[in-house]
């Protein structure tokens, strides 16, 4: 099989492997080692030369990833320590506003991770904060992948399995910051609790399965949500994102449309040296932000929340961001339940705990398909869109995260009241309107906005065509019209 | 490249996709080439292309830039001794922890986009792109007749494709039931809770409540005597307002004596405590009656109405449980709740008392 | 094929678009405010006698004439237009104080939740209306009307974690945890950072504006002293973790996620890959 490698100017190319030198310092020694053990070269030689297209936005994915590495890493140390039992356990530690109150064993050992393991606290807040910028690069990298048409074929499925590793990565962050038993968290698992009842039919019964009895549980749910947590999700996780990354490797990435880029060819950067050092630099960056905001802002201080009693509340209870639209769907929908002969058939929380993410996924999911029927499009794509190259699908896209951008921002309402003092009633009454009403305008002007900037063909933050006045020395003003940019050439497909 | 025909169930293009990732395909006859070999499906790219494409490849680096990696690493060194430092001497403070470890972290990767960007060389390259199924078709067609020969013969598709799918679900289905062992029987539990008629009030810490404890305008959290303080059904919010000023359900008289109410602390929503009391001192100047409101969602429930649902997005109102005054003062149950406790849920699920 | 336009170019929306958008805010916004007036309007006015305030207690020490005389002058000038003349309210307008006490008198008058602009203006702590001296004077002609006298409460005597226990089962659900304030439907609450141990004592005994009054049968001496300790001990709760960020949970630790973090690294990540396409 011929290998086609991208010829290098200056490489004398020869296929007889006795004219080649061989070195015989470290690089080769060490590269004859692995061949004689498992005949890698072809492969090394491949993976070096393979090529990354260059874009800054297709580092977001990266972002994710390395976020992921370090959960793993700060996890694992945290794993060691914690304590997965909601048996009883008096404190004694030197957190004093605790002293003598009766906490669970995960409780106690949480806040001991914090107080009294060295650099314990550093761990802990690394990884929640690894965890939060996880989902948030990936839904980043949803909206880039998105609105450049990246999931057109053939990534349609790997737009799946990461859609899988967004709804994988939400649950495993509740079940991580569940775990120590804290009152915030506490609250979240019995509104988890109260949705999971709402489930038509088997609500009950998935419930009581999942706690092992009622509400706040037996004895066997934390460790559970323990091994859930450190074992069976990370595993999914890391199946699916080395899935995800294995498509990418075969397809070769996509890429934008410019000089010399077209659908069948790959325009980029060699795994060797550029990409493996800026890959890599990327990879201490995002470690280095990470641990930076773990050790100076501090973040889900369990401490100050006290243990989880069924009995026991606190104003402003919120989850972590990427449960938020949860919370404001919860909130903004009226006090609707269905009822059957006296039984209740859909109880409340359905509506905002189940169908609204059910919507919403089932949109994402299906869009790939969607779209290729709306547009009659069944080619292969390779080369991106820029989103104002296509107007309609930016702008469904802009309406429909909106919409769900509305609803998330409702379920802060409580602190918006706080912050500035619109009573809250009020508040709901205007985010159940503007979550309908706002996507249509939005739907509007960005499809407006996207026509008008592929007519000018202009970069829509750094140039702008038009005139400008300026003042001359006679005192007068003088109309100077900026000149009109060459609109880039489109290679053809 | 346009693909015409309309395309095949997505399912069957999965699996010829698959197939021909496994180099299924039929006996090559002699002569013929193995240009469906080739892994690529565009041509080699054109000097033009690569022109265009700003394909290239600088090298060299300037004395600066080297000298910066160097620092950068060196840094990072340093920094990382002084993490090990302090880990080892003073271990609790977490902010110089953090900042030592995060600024070596940052270092390295400083180091290593400067050296990528201007110490080791800079390429740009152009290759063709992998071929998926471009120029397979007529393979793609020998998998699906091969496939359709094995089913030669076959004269009751549907019947048998029926037939199939009718055990599939019933297997499916026996194969998932089971896990519903792994927790236990829903049964009458969700119906039941620890109070019974006679039942004394507690507080927290076991102590029974007196009556005249709770004063007007305050409310306090109890539990039944002897009960697991965490049940569900266990926490009782009870307040006393102005016996005037109550307007109960029908059947409910009787519950509330000297103006004493008590309802289920679980919100009837999603389950978390009614832990808010909004009581006003003086209700006209406030405009609004004494409310329990739940702090996740913010339902709102009217303690003078029976808890009926006044704001928030509960269904059902707080379920209340009737009151009495012992000879001795204390407070005790007069029975069950009005109602189910908690969320709601479906099935065996009604509007009615409680089994207490 | 480029469209032929009249108009030069712009690469930003039009002002049309802008201004619509503009307006389209300011109609929302409007109509907020006037739904929560209709929604105040009809809001329920509970029937019934008004209920009476905290059990009275015998009247403490008789104050001195000349004090509660000018307490009543000031009273007469600053508070009568609304709790009348006789101090035996105004329907409608202010609840009468006979019985309520210095207890009341005193924490209304020194967080400057009284006087209110208006009667159906939500009391909120600000700068006391009058200083320290005639406040008292003030609290002595309203105790001279019968009521409990201003409590007694010692934070040092408390006990830290059982203050922390009682604030969770009886003041977070309104509070917050770490006493940071927050809502509850019709009101905000405020936060305790500012409270003195005594005018919390004073709050936890009145229960004013729409706060539950608790008697000594509800929390007895022992447990507001502990209660007060752990407020206080809240102005500065143990941060071992670095910025507290407001305390207040999730709502700013998302923020910092995307604002500082996301945002530092889609900004190296500029740097780091190609700008153009």
């Amino acid at each position: 099989m011929v290998e086609r490698a991208a010829r290098r100017p200056d490489e004398i190319v020869s296929d007889d492997v006795s004219a080649r030198p061989v070195r015989d310092d470290a690089d080769g020694e060490a590269v004859r080692f692995v061949d004689e053990r498992l005949g890698a070269s072809p492969l090394l030689r491949k993976a070096l030369r393979y090529l990354f297209p260059d874009h800054w936005s297709f580092l977001i994915g990266e972002i994710a990833l390395y976020s992921f590495v370090v959960l793993i890493v700060t996890g694992t140390y945290l794993a060691l320590f914690f304590n997965d039992s909601t048996s009883d356990t008096v404190y004694h530690g030197s957190f004093a506003p605790l002293a003598g109150q009766t906490v669970s064993e995960a409780y106690a050992s949480t806040v001991s991770i914090s107080y009294d393991v060295p650099a314990g606290l550093l761990m802990r807040q690394t990884h929640h904060w690894a965890a939060l910028v996880f989902i948030a690069a990936i839904v980043v990298h949803l909206m880039r992948v998105f609105f450049t048409g990246a999931f057109r074929k053939p990534r349609d499925f790997n737009w799946m399995i990461g859609l899988t590793l967004l709804v994988v990565a939400i649950l495993e962050g509740f079940a991580g910051y569940s775990l120590p038993d804290d009152l915030l968290s506490g609250m979240g698992l019995a509104i988890g609790y109260g949705v999971a009842l709402a489930i038509p039919l088997v609500g009950a019964n998935v419930a009581f399965l999942i706690w092992g009895g009622q509400f706040p549980g037996g004895a066997s749910f934390e460790p559970r949500l323990f091994i859930a947590h450190v074992f069976l999700l990370p595993a999914l996780l890391a199946t699916l994102i080395g899935a995800h990354l294995a498509i990418i490797m075969r397809q070769k990435h996509s890429q934008f449309a410019g000089p010399g880029h077209r659908e069948d060819n790959v325009v980029g950067t060699p795994l060797w040296p550029g990409y493996a050092l800026r890959a890599t630099g990327l990879l201490f960056a995002v470690a280095g932000v990470l641990f930076l905001l773990g050790g100076l802002v501090q973040i889900n201080p369990v401490w100050q929340y006290g243990p989880f009693e069924p009995y026991l509340g606190t104003n402003g209870a919120q989850p972590d961001w990427y449960l938020g639209w949860l919370i404001g769907a919860l909130r903004l929908m009226p006090p609707l339940e269905i009822h059957l002969f006296g039984y209740t058939a859909i109880p409340n929380p359905f509506f905002g705990g189940i169908l609204f993410p059910g919507i919403v996924f089932t949109v994402l999911y299906a869009w790939p398909a969607l779209e290729r029927r709306i547009t009659k499009d069944h080619a292969r794509h390779d080369l991106l869109d820029r989103p104002r190259d296509n107007p309609w699908r930016t702008a469904t896209g802009a309406a429909f995260f909106s919409w769900v951008a509305i609803i998330f921002t409702a379920g802060s309402a409580d602190r918006i009241l706080v912050s500035v003092g619109i009573p809250y009633v009020s508040q709901v009454w205007f985010f159940r309107i503007a979550a309908f009403i706002a996507p249509i305008f939005i739907y509007v002007a960005v499809r407006g906005i996207c026509r008008r900037l592929r007519a000018t063909e202009v970069h829509p933050l750094r140039e702008w065509t038009g005139t400008t006045i300026t003042r001359n020395d006679a005192g007068g003003y003088d109309a100077v019209a900026k000149s009109t940019p060459v609109p880039r050439q489109q290679s053809p497909p | 490249m346009n693909d015409r025909q309309p395309p095949l169930p997505v399912l069957v293009r999965a699996a010829i996709a698959l197939l021909t990732l496994l180099r299924l395909r039929r006996r090559r006859e002699p002569g013929e080439t193995r240009g469906d070999a080739d892994p690529s499906y565009g041509t080699d790219p054109t000097p033009a292309t690569e022109r265009a494409a700003g394909a290239g490849r600088t090298t060299g680096t300037t004395a600066g830039a080297e000298l910066g990696v160097a620092i950068a690493l060196l840094l990072a060194g340093a920094l990382g001794g002084a993490f090990c430092l302090l880990y080892a001497f003073d271990a609790s403070n977490t902010q110089l922890l953090g900042l030592s470890l995060g600024l070596a972290l940052l270092s390295i990767a400083a180091a290593l986009i400067l050296a990528a960007d201007r110490v080791f060389p800079r390429e740009t390259a152009v290759e063709p792109r992998p071929r998926l199924a471009e120029g397979r078709r007529s393979l793609e067609v020998d998998v699906v007749q091969e496939f359709a020969a094995g089913t030669q013969g076959l004269s009751r598709r549907r019947l048998l494709l029926g037939a199939a799918s009718t055990a599939g679900v019933g297997l499916g289905a026996a194969a998932l039931v089971p896990l519903d062992s792994l927790g236990p029987n829903v049964g009458q539990t969700l119906d039941t809770t620890p109070w019974r008629r006679g039942i004394p009030l507690v507080d927290e810490t076991g102590r029974p409540i007196s009556a005249a404890e709770v004063s007007l305008g305050s409310f306090i959290t109890a539990f039944p005597q002897g009960a697991d303080m965490r049940e569900l059904g266990s926490p009782v919010v009870v307040v006393r307002v102005d016996p005037a000023t109550l307007r109960l359900p029908a059947g409910r008289a009787g519950w509330a004596p000297a103006g004493l109410v008590a309802y289920s602390k679980i919100c009837t929503h999603a389950g978390c405590a009614v832990s808010l009391y909004r009581s006003p001192l003086d209700q006209q100047t406030a405009r609004q009656g004494p409310a329990l409101v739940c702090p996740c969602h913010y339902s709102t429930f009217d303690v003078l109405h029976g808890a009926s649902v006044e704001f928030g997005p509960a269904g059902r109102p707080l379920p209340q449980l009737p009151l009495s005054i012992r000879a001795d003062g204390i407070l005790i149950a007069g029975g069950g709740f009005s109602g189910p406790i908690g969320p709601s849920w479906w099935s065996v699920r009604r509007e009615g008392p409680t089994k207490s | 094929m480029r469209r032929r336009r009249r108009n030069p170019p712009r690469a930003r929306p039009r002002r049309r678009d802008r201004r619509a958008l503009l307006l389209i805010a300011i109609a929302v916004a409007l109509a907020s405010l006037g739904l929560d007036t209709i929604a105040a309007g009809q809001s329920r006015v509970p029937t019934g006698a008004p209920p009476s305030p905290a059990p009275a207690q015998p009247p403490g020490t008789v104050p001195g004439s000349s004090q509660a005389g000018q307490g009543r002058s000031l009273f007469v000038e600053g508070c009568s237009s609304c709790h009348g003349f006789d101090a035996k309210g105004i329907p409608g307008r202010g609840p009468s104080l006979v019985g309520v006490g210095a207890q009341a008198a005193a924490f209304y008058l020194s967080t400057g939740r009284m006087p209110l602009p208006d009667s159906h203006a939500y009391p909120e702590r600000s700068k006391p209306a009058y200083p320290q001296p005639e406040i008292d004077a003030i609290v002595a002609y309203v105790a001279s009307l019968g009521g409990p006298p201003i409590p007694k409460v010692d934070p040092a005597a408390g006990n830290l974690s059982q203050g922390e226990q009682a604030f969770a089962l009886s003041c977070s659900g309104c509070h917050q945890i770490i006493a940071r304030g927050g809502i509850v439907t019709g009101s905000e609450v405020p936060a305790l950072a500012q409270a003195t141990a005594t005018q919390i004592a004073e709050a936890v005994r009145v229960g004013p504006y729409l706060m539950p009054g608790f008697s000594t049968g509800e929390i007895n001496q022992q447990t507001l002293n502990s209660i007060a300790r752990y407020i206080i001990y809240t102005r500065h709760p143990a941060d071992r973790g670095g910025w507290g960020i407001g305390h207040i949970g999730p709502i700013p630790e998302g923020m910092v996620a995307w604002l500082l973090a996301l945002s530092a690294l889609l900004i190296i990540a500029r740097v780091i890959g190609k700008r153009t396409t």
